[in-house]
């Protein structure tokens, strides 16, 4: 991929997850994460993992983000009224966050690794699916079990919380 | 060209909004969302050091990738539970504004 596409989505990205944040209506906010996980997809494809990008496709863009949307419908939530800030953990939030930023950006450009471009690769490894199943029918087999107890758990769990309770 | 430095950046920087919007935002469904945001962040460094480290026979670290997969999973599991949580606590509390839920506050 070029890497002027690269900068185009990976700013894409970062905007609409900007907007995430800055929206005061919900339904905007999660229009905006739907569209920074379609970018964020298109860079998985730039770096070859063409399974992982169908797969955030589908589980993101689609069904968690649909599943939001649905929450955000049944609750009828409106934008939210304008309330006085506490300035005291705006001004600590943001600078715990400007912090986290810098230390890690410090780490990033000091990464000999970091200044690596990207290999070219003399096969285009569209079988990656087969690959991926293959580790995780093998190596990872143990934790794909476990995985699928903690969606049998979560399932469970969910029924739970939305039964209403009777009296 | 792309470095390994360029991705790791962006991804720190999708990485800091949301950790922003978790600790700057009220709406506690804008706050699922933003941790949505840093799952993805450490996703899209998981998979850019994956496609630098080449293995022997050229092809992409897929162990890596397998952990993305992981990952997506735990996520949804984490929103499915998380919105539930959500509606039980809005059918009782009638608000998704985290400074009216203070009864756990000490």
């Amino acid at each position: 991929m070029p890497a002027w596409l690269f900068w185009i989505f990976a700013l894409l990205m970062l905007v609409f997850g900007a907007a995430v944040v800055a929206n005061r209506n919900p339904v905007a906010s999660a229009l905006s994460l739907v569209v920074s996980f379609l970018a964020l997809s298109a860079l998985f494809v730039s770096l070859n993992a063409y399974f992982i990008g169908v797969i955030q496709v589908l589980v993101y863009a689609g069904a968690v983000m649909v599943l939001f949307l649905f929450i955000i419908m049944l609750l009828d939530l409106r934008a939210e009224e304008v309330r006085s800030l506490n300035w005291t953990a705006v001004g600590g939030g943001s600078a715990v966050a400007l912090l986290f930023f810098l230390q890690v950006a410090y780490v990033i450009a000091h990464l000999k690794m970091g200044r690596q471009t990207i290999a070219h690769l003399p096969k285009i490894p569209t079988d990656d699916v087969h690959n991926i199943g293959m580790l995780l029918f093998t190596k990872f087999t143990l934790p794909f079990q476990l995985i699928g107890v903690l969606v049998l758990v979560a399932t469970i769990g969910v029924v739970v919380l939305s039964r209403r309770e009777s009296r | 060209m792309v470095t390994l430095a360029d991705y790791l950046f962006v991804s720190l920087l999708l990485f800091t909004i949301g950790f922003a919007g978790v600790m700057l935002r009220r709406n506690i469904l804008i706050i699922l969302m933003s941790l949505e945001l840093m799952l993805n962040a450490a996703n899209l460094s998981l998979v850019a050091f994956s496609r630098f480290r080449i293995s022997e026979d050229a092809l992409p670290n897929y162990n890596a990738q397998v952990f993305v997969f992981f990952i997506i999973t735990v996520a949804a599991a984490e929103v499915a539970v998380g919105l539930a949580i959500i509606v039980a606590l809005y059918r009782l509390r009638r608000t998704t504004h985290v400074e009216d839920l203070t009864r756990l506050k000490f």
